[in-house]
């Protein structure tokens, strides 16, 4: 029998460093056994545990393509035990694996379909994932067009900024890039909040899905916009995120009313959040 | 003891109907026998449902602190010391309060009555003033009521409220000759290393519940130390290490803070006297400071001030 | 399967001759509680007691269990490679568990054996555990068993069901695990038709005796958000000083937590009780805690027991009615009353 708390091992390939205040750092791990990559089968959207032997688990957001398959990708922010834990390690430091976890964006429903995708912050890393999985030659002709708004506090605030440069250079993705405030003069592209670029930019909601990840007060004035763009709710996707231990529905304290955000989750559409208590 | 719980319900009943208090703080019976429902009532209509008799034990001072609305509550000796306490640890005001006095004969045990059924079941107790009368399926015991009565009241030397705006009824006699001490010099009279045994024994059956923090009065603080994760104190397994850490260092935390309220050990559901604790400390400040805990407004727990003749030098 | 019989002197030896082939638990008095203990020769169980004061779960889910060892020496090539802690997964049996302790078990296999993840260590202990109950013949006036899909004589969840019948117990087999232990050890007297009638009358009186009702009907009916919302849980959540007592001692409480503990080069991640009821519970390590309140950690025990539960399983209530929280609960919160609340 599979022991579901067990991680595999991996060994970090390359830490760079994403944000100008140094909290934010992305981690290539590699597989030490092929076989458990072969296992490693994912979908943008979900998550995996991170294993320091010694510190705990965290669960962090998926933020490499399943067409990237080399390799994984984290970005973790440092806040607690484990992160800064994880941001004290380098190349060469071997840590676990635990996953994939939870659900995924809903691909299937979303096949045919205009995609708008908005996120504020560091929560950008699953919807990397997805901006890295649509734009893959064998994906990009199964989707309409695809919007994306990203937002942070300041340039050097941005994740994934080479990769948000060569995406804005392509003609099958609208990119928004802005931040909250910029003090760099040659600074290109939008200044403002997410909500208010989203209101600017006013993407179409006919045939489209929203999908939305972002702090939380990001999510409470850019959801009013969408309604008001005319996207319905059950075409209206976000990841949530609850204190979670063992990641697999067993722990029992990510719930949101009936539901483990951990397995049930991270994806919901704002139709199934409506049903749920609002605690979280 | 109907005449209590009636004066206690018209009692309310005015200060409720007169808005000199928003709420009033007292008990409800319980739904079991020699339980009782700590309760808040907020209008005159709510005011029957208080009920007092000696299983109201829970220390109600532990539902103060931070309140923002003028609260009456009844207070037993104990509760009275711990609310002089958080008024002068900023718990709460001494304005928001009014503190009706009960004077208290000593509330009772109901684990040492538990102890005493053998396995048959309780189903009501009808009290008297030297009595303690048990019903059950076919049964009827009677039980003199002061060897039942809780560790701490047994040896309690301030039953009646040392603050208060009135009291209820008349003072009760305070207990003279009282040796409290005398479990804490027979742990004191051990060798090393039986102490230590004793106090593995006595944590042994702990399952780090916390419930005894969270009884305590005293224990307020916003994040206890336990449950600090940078760093992290101590593992949060039922390893014996951790659980004596816990104790010990929360026994010291309490140190000339601790009223001997008992609710602490009232609360373990593995009843564990975590008083044997505290108690020592208890001993030590009194020894070393004169101090009782929470007997007036004026006068600070030693360890939370300062004064030139300190007994200790290095402090100086 | 046909009802057995032993004559109770004969029993004690049962019980010694099965400690040479399973580990037995069984209720031993630990000062003025029982609790389930494994033991060493029969005659350390103590009957005389209701039930237990902490269920029987930490058989199933101990407290504090050990999930992987690993070292974190980094000159190792081993280092921070997790290895599984090895058990002791050999035979047990649980003697003396009452039917809603075992029913308890039966509700936690729908979060730890589910088709997409299995728990390893329940899913291994429930498999070699034999569970061998006691009716209850005296239920206490806390026990609501009857009212939540348990009861004093119930069945569910056990292998093997003794009903005290005097110098006697009737066994009731209930599964092959348990007819076929009978059969190795040579119980196969069958009860006699007055034994049956005894054991029947036994059962009736007891069934009679159980006074605590609660209404669970309408709780699958009622709107999830309107219960969350209600009034009520402003009041009953005063008095509560989340403690998590109850949710200690209830059979059917399975949080856990997971940690890593590090001595000198060795380290072992371990799980541990946990509960809804201490904010760490929930707290985010932004510092943001979606159930900061003590209203909101009290509404989530219940809420879950008495409505997710039974809105995602369709299995009735997560409570079996063993009424332990009614008398731990250092406060007197009553989850019969707050059956009560949310049902009706
Ligand atoms: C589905 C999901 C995806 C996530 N994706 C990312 C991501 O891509 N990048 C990123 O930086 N962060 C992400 N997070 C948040 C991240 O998990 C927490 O910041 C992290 O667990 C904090 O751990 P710590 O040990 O540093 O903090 P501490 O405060 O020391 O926390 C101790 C433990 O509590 C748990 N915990 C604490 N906070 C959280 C939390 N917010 N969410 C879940 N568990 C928590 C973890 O087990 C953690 O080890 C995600 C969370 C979830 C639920
Ligand atoms: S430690 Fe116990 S006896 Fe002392 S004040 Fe706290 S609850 Fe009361
Ligand atoms: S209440 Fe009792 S069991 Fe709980 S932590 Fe305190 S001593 Fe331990
Ligand atoms: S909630 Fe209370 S009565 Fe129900 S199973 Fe748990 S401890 Fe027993
Ligand atoms: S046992 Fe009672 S006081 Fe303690 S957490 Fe449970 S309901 Fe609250
Ligand atoms: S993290 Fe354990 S149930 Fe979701």
């Amino acid at each position: 029998m599979e022991n579901p708390y067990l991680p595999y091992p991996v060994r970090i390939d390359s830490v760079v460093t994403e944000t100008e205040d140094r909290n934010l750092k992305t981690f290539k791990l590699i597989f030490l056994n092929s076989a458990d990559r072969e296992k490693f089968i994912h979908r943008a959207g979900q998550f995996a545990e991170l294993s320091i032997a010694g510190k705990g688990e965290i669960p962090i957001g998926i933020a490499s393509s399943p067409t990237e398959q080399e390799y994984l990708l984290f970005t973790v922010n440092k806040v607690g035990v484990v992160t800064t834990a994880l941001h004290q390690m380098s190349a060469g430091d071997v840590i676990g694996v635990r996953g994939p976890l939870g659900n995924w964006y809903p691909w299937e429903q979303m096949e045919g379909k205009n995609i708008v995708i908005i996120g504020g912050g560091f929560a950008f890393t699953t919807l990397r994932a997805s901006i890295v999985y649509l734009l893959h030659p064998d994906n990009r002709s199964h989707f309409g067009d695809i919007t994306v708004i990203y937002g942070a506090r300041t340039p050097g605030m941005l994740l994934y900024k080479d990769e948000l440069a060569a995406w804005n250079e392509r003609d099958d993705i609208r990119i928004h890039i802005t931040v909250d405030a910029a003090d760099d003069p040659n600074w290109q592209y939008n200044v403002g909040f997410v909500p208010a670029i989203t209101q600017e930019k006013a993407p179409s909601a006919k045939d489209a899905y929203a999908v939305v990840c972002g702090p939380p007060i990001m999510i409470k004035f850019t959801l009013p916009i969408l309604r008001e763009l005319g996207f319905p709710e059950e075409r209206t996707i976000m990841s949530l995120e609850m204190r979670m231990k063992c990641g697999v529905g067993m722990c029992g304290r990510c719930n949101i009313g009936g539901e483990y955000v951990c397995k049930d989750g991270p994806v919901f559409s704002l139709t199934q959040l409506s049903q749920l208590p609002g605690e979280y | 003891m109907v005449s209590l719980k009636e004066k206690m319900i018209h009692r309310a009943l005015l200060l409720l109907s007169e808005r000199k208090v928003d709420a009033v703080l007292g008990f409800q019976r319980g739904t079991i026998p020699m339980m009782s429902h700590p309760i808040l009532i907020r209008h005159p209509e709510g005011a029957d449902q208080l009920h007092w008799d000696s299983f109201c034990s829970t220390n109600l001072a532990n539902y103060l602190p931070q309140r923002k609305e003028r609260i009456a509550i009844f207070a037993k000796g104990c509760d009275s010391r711990n609310i002089v306490l958080q008024i002068l640890e900023n718990q709460i005001k001494r304005e928001q309060l009014y503190i009706i006095g009960v004077p208290c004969q000593g509330m009772l045990d109901r684990r040492k009555v538990q102890a005493e059924l053998n396995g048959r079941e309780l189903l009501g107790v009808r009290e008297t003033s030297q009595h303690l009368h048990l019903l059950g399926e076919g049964f009827m015991d009677s039980l003199e009521r002061s060897s039942y009565l809780q560790e701490n009241c047994a040896i309690c030397t301030h039953r009646n409220a040392v603050i208060h705006d009135e009291l209820l009824v008349e003072p009760v006699l305070e207990q003279e000759g009282v040796d409290r001490y005398e479990d804490v010099r027979a742990i004191e009279a051990m060798t090393a290393s039986k102490r230590w045994s004793y106090f593995e024994e006595l944590l042994a059956p702990c399952i780090r519940c916390y419930a005894c923090r969270n009884a305590c009065p005293m224990c307020f603080c916003p994040v206890c130390f336990v449950d600090e994760s940078t760093p992290q104190w101590l593992g949060k397994s039922i390893d014996p290490t951790d659980t004596k850490t816990f104790h010990f260092l929360r026994a010291y935390h309490l140190a000339g803070r601790c009223t001997d309220c008992g609710n602490c050990e009232r609360a373990c559901p593995m009843s564990i006297k975590v008083r044997q604790l505290t108690k020592k400390l208890e001993k030590d400040i009194l020894e070393l400071y004169g101090y009782e805990a929470g007997l007036s407004l004026d006068q600070s727990p030693p360890l939370d001030t300062y004064s030139p003749d300190d007994p200790q030098e290095f402090i100086r | 399967m046909a009802d057995r019989v032993i004559k109770k002197s004969e029993f004690i030896e049962l019980i010694d001759r099965l400690l040479e082939s399973y580990r037995v638990y069984a209720p031993v008095r630990q000062q003025d509680m029982t609790n389930f203990q494994e033991i060493s020769a029969a005659d350390q169980v103590d009957l005389s007691l209701a039930n237990t004061t902490m269920s029987p779960k930490s058989i199933m889910l101990p407290q504090s269990e050990t999930m992987f060892e690993f070292n974190v020496d980094k000159t190792s090539d081993q280092a921070a490679i997790l290895r599984e802690t090895e058990k002791d997964l050999s035979p047990r049996l649980i003697f003396g568990i009452r039917p809603c302790d075992a029913k308890a078990f039966q509700l936690l296999d729908l979060n730890f054996d589910t088709v997409a993840y299995k728990d390893p260590w329940w899913v291994a202990r429930r498999k070699t555990t034999t569970l061998m109950g006691l009716a209850c013949n005296a239920p206490c006036s806390t026990c609501f068993c009857t009212s939540v899909g348990s009861g004093p004589f119930a069945p569910e969840g056990l292998d093997l069901l003794l009903v005290d019948v005097d110098d006697y117990f009737l066994i009731q087999v209930i599964t092959e695990k348990g007819e076929k232990l009978l059969n190795e050890e040579g119980i196969e007297t069958e009860a006699a038709g007055a034994m049956k009638q005894a054991a029947l009358a036994s059962e009736k009186s007891s069934l009679q005796s159980i006074k605590s009702v609660v209404s669970a009907a309408s709780l699958a009916q009622h709107d999830t958000k309107t219960l969350f919302d209600s009034d009520f849980w402003e009041e009953v959540q005063f008095a509560c000083i989340n403690c998590g007592v109850c949710t200690f001692v209830c059979p059917t409480c399975w949080c856990f937590d997971i940690q890593d503990e590090v001595h000198k080069d060795n380290g072992i991640r371990l799980r541990n009780w946990d509960s809804c009821m201490f904010p760490l519970f929930t707290l985010h390590g932004s510092g943001h805690n979606p159930r900061a309140q003590k209203l909101q950690r009290l509404r989530q025990r219940f809420m879950h027991k008495l409505k997710y539960f039974v809105d995602k399983y369709d299995k009735g209530v997560a409570c079996v009615g063993c009424g332990r929280c009614v008398q731990q609960c250092p406060v007197n919160i009553d989850i019969r009353e707050v059956f009560r609340l949310m049902n009706d």
